[in-house]
């Protein structure tokens, strides 16, 4: 079954009781920054933290991405050789506006992989679209590598490259989530929202959360474990989903009982992505501990 | 000699002493103490000019003990007042039974070299002045006791207080006094009412004299001797701060999650349940979460009990729980709601959590929130001693709730810093293991094997569920092993359990 990737937390990279603990929160992913929480100073400590967290901390089932220094600044490729050496899940790249940032990163990566001996394509990769430039190219960037597992709207930089600033009702911000959520579903991988940073307005973090999932968004990065409850419980289904996605998959079992190749459920027919959408539903279901797949579900 | 949990006793004191041998085996016998019979005639008049003259007064006299309570917490100033004048007086040898001892109290270390206090028994002890004790400034041990093991104490002569100095936020010429009325309050004076019942002479010291008569009064005129009006008691900021505010460390808050979980899916959870929790990050936040929880499922709580904070004081005032018992208050909203409301009931330390008496409230209670600075695999916790072994804490009411409630949690992250919370053995015994029932870290929970009906219940829940080895291993795993602590051979504290049986020894540091 595919990865749940709701919730993606950024852990500031020097901060070893952050990186130490930062799994208990129940994070489907944790991104360790190496890029803009760390101060120059601290750009060699920080990845050196990171790789030895990596190496020894057992995060279990979560997803460990590291964000990396861009190529154009002089950390970029030792960030790169560390992480892959550190055996991190998946690798984030800052800012990419083409298709060869990407490209350029993924070289490196390869090189590593093949001086350490490590299977060619075991490192992911996934790229921050964080400017005008990066969106308008972002088909282009998600379908670049087959490594990498999604994309990511950074706003920050991309609104001030817009001239605007970030608004509560995030409209500065529809077209590049549109752009982003569309490359992503066209070349088959996920989708990732940008921070919300006022970790006190829950308000306003559950409206974006309800309309990022709206638009078709996996997830969300976030910025404190207080985030995770909100992401978590807006993207978990509610019993009718779940009674509707159990139906289907009843019909689908009488079908094949059966053995009728035509499954219908209520007088309709099921097509494949009715089918999806259920399997989708259950997944999160199990995710958010209201539905076994053993024990079934208990209204 | 070795007590029943293992804890190395030196012999010259097991000789002394009880010894531990499980929270409810000690045998009882004689009857309790009594105060000297002192008249006071009509026309006589209780009030002094001065500290000084209820000194002389009081008649004490070089090796008597003398007593004071800790309402006024980091605000106070008659300890150390008190002790300036009994010094400057050229009284010795005297025995200091303070209620608690906190980091204000640090001038008393020039009493005890100056051979003004020889002896000591506190709940707790804290700052330089624990600091100067765990490297062996006294020649006699302190003796750290409970709240309820104090009251315990005082009751069956165990201490017998000659003097006894209680401030009071209020009192009238006639020393009906309390912590409700004048210009510090404190709340309740629990711990006080019991000196004030059982001490040979009993001295009010107040700021504020009010007119006869101050009612409702916690101590009562027919155990007064004098009252003194001084110009402050204590600074009121350090007496009763703002209300404590709701904690955001999200680390605190996962504790908390996983502690109300426990409790909600526990049977105690039901109507008419009673509660405490203590006012740590985590305790707080779990009286929250309750509060949401009793409000969806509609259930409403009999009593709430220990010191008293707002988010209790709220739940009250919204008809959730009924009642309030009260034997301190931490905050002003808790402070000012005891003389408000007729259901927040200010109760004293042997009603608190005595084990010896005919029923204290810890007996009645459901579910107890406790914390910890280690626990260990035997599920034996630590309240006093920190990671140098340096006393820095006090085993206040922890020991009595653990005993009374049918379900005591213990609520701690795994690690601090560098240093494990599970450890193999902790430096310092204050509740044994066999009254913990479940322990609860960031990562999951422990169970108490003796309670295999918890285990099965919870095995079932989204709660992880660790052995105490497993989340001991963890906590290894993160932080390594810590070097052991070097101690002397010399015993700087004893640590008497509830009953008056000692459960561990303090020894002095390197």
């Amino acid at each position: 079954m595919d990865r749940l990737r709701r919730t993606m937390m950024f852990v500031p990279g020097n901060n070893p009781g952050m990186l130490r603990d930062a799994y208990i929160y129940g994070a489907d992913c944790l991104m360790f920054d190496l890029e803009d929480s760390v101060a120059l100073a601290e750009k060699d400590a920080a990845r050196f933290l990171v790789y030895n967290a990596v190496k020894t901390v057992d995060y279990g089932n979560t997803e460990i991405v590291v964000r990396i220094n861009g190529l154009d600044t002089p950390y970029g490729k030792n960030d790169i050789e560390a992480m892959v050496r550190s055996e991190v899940d998946v690798i984030r790249l800052p800012k990419t506006e083409t298709k060869e940032d990407v490209l350029e990163v993924e070289a490196i990566i390869e090189e590593v992989e093949k001086k350490i001996g490590k299977e060619l394509g075991t490192t992911k990769m996934m790229a921050a679209i964080e400017g005008p430039l990066g969106v308008f190219n972002a088909y282009d960037i998600a379908t670049s590598s087959s490594r990498l597992i999604g994309i990511a709207l950074g706003a920050e930089d991309f609104v001030t490259n817009m001239k605007t600033k970030r608004y509560l009702d995030g409209m500065e911000l529809f077209t590049a989530r549109s752009q982003i959520v569309l490359a992503a579903r066209a070349a088959g991988i996920y989708a990732l929202d940008t921070v919300f940073s006022d970790v006190d307005n829950e308000e306003g973090f559950r409206k974006e959360i309800e309309f990022i999932k709206q638009l078709g968004f996996d997830g969300k990065s976030i910025i404190n474990p207080r985030q995770i409850g909100p992401v978590n419980e807006i993207y978990t289904p509610n019993d009718k989903e779940i009674k509707k996605a159990l139906d289907v998959k009843r019909a689908i079992k009488e079908a094949a009982d059966k053995g009728s190749g035509v499954i219908s459920l209520n007088g309709k027919m099921i097509d494949k992505p009715i089918v999806d959408r259920a399997d989708r539903v259950l997944h999160l279901a199990m995710a958010a501990g209201i539905y076994k797949e053993e024990s079934g579900y208990e209204e | 000699m070795k007590n029943n949990l293992g804890r190395d006793i030196p012999e010259q004191i097991a000789g002394n002493y009880k010894i531990y041998q499980g929270p409810f085996e000690q045998a009882i016998e004689g009857r309790k103490s009594s105060p000297k019979i002192i008249r006071v005639k009509p026309g006589e008049s209780k009030l002094l000019a001065s500290l000084e003259d209820a000194v002389i007064k009081s008649g004490l006299k070089d090796g008597m003990t003398i007593s004071f309570h800790h309402h006024f917490r980091s605000g106070d100033y008659i300890i150390n007042n008190i002790m300036d004048i009994i010094a400057k007086l050229g009284i010795k040898n005297l025995t200091l039974a303070s209620s608690s001892l906190t980091s204000i109290h640090a001038p008393l270390i020039k009493h005890i070299k100056n051979g003004v206090i020889k002896k000591i028994t506190s709940s707790g002890l804290r700052g330089e002045l624990a600091e100067e004790i765990s490297k062996g400034l006294m020649e006699e041990p302190v003796i750290i006791r409970s709240h309820g093991g104090r009251a315990r104490a005082i009751e069956s002569g165990d201490i017998k207080i000659d003097v006894a100095f209680l401030g009071a936020s209020s009192s009238d010429e006639y020393g009906n006094a309390n912590g409700s009325n004048g210009n510090a309050i404190c709340g309740p004076l629990g711990y006080a009412k019991i000196d004030a019942e059982y001490a040979d002479k009993v001295i009010i010291i107040t700021d504020s004299i009010v007119d006869y008569p101050n009612m409702p009064a916690s101590i009562l005129q027919i155990n007064v001797d004098y009252v003194v009006k001084v110009n402050e008691i204590g600074d009121s900021k350090g007496i009763a701060s703002g209300a404590t505010r709701f904690t955001k460390n999200p680390k605190e808050l996962l504790i908390a999650d996983y502690a109300s979980k426990v409790i909600v899916g526990s049977e105690y959870f039901k109507d008419g349940f009673s509660f405490q929790t203590g006012t740590g990050g985590s305790s707080l936040a779990v009286t929250r979460f309750l509060r949401n929880e009793m409000i969806k499922q509609d259930i409403k709580g009999s009593f709430a009990l220990g010191g008293i904070t707002k988010p209790m004081v709220e739940m009250l005032e919204e008809g959730l729980i009924n009642n309030i018992f009260d034997v301190q208050s931490f905050d002003l909203v808790a402070a000012n709601s005891v003389s408000k409301n007729e259901r927040h009931h200010e109760i004293s330390s042997s009603f608190y959590a005595n084990p010896h008496n005919k029923g204290s409230a810890v007996n009645k209670l459901d579910i107890v929130i406790l914390s910890a600075l280690e626990v260990d695999t035997n599920f034996n916790v630590n309240v006093i001693t920190g990671s140098d072994g340096v006393i820095r804490g006090a085993s206040g009411g922890h020991c009595d709730a653990a005993a009374g409630s049918k379900l005591t949690l213990i609520v701690a992250p795994l690690v601090r810093g560098r240093i494990p919370t599970i450890v193999n053995k902790v430096n310092t015994v204050i509740t044994p293991g066999e009254t913990i029932d479940v322990v609860i870290t960031e990562i999951g929970i422990a169970i108490n094997p003796k309670r295999q009906d918890l285990i099965e219940q919870y095995k079932k829940s989204d709660i992880p569920v660790y052995t105490i080895e497993e989340l001991k291993d963890k906590a290894i795993e993160i932080v390594g092993n810590p070097e052991k602590i070097q101690y002397e051979d010399k015993v700087v504290a004893l640590v008497e359990y509830r009953d008056g049986s000692i459960i561990d020894v303090i020894r002095k540091v390197k």
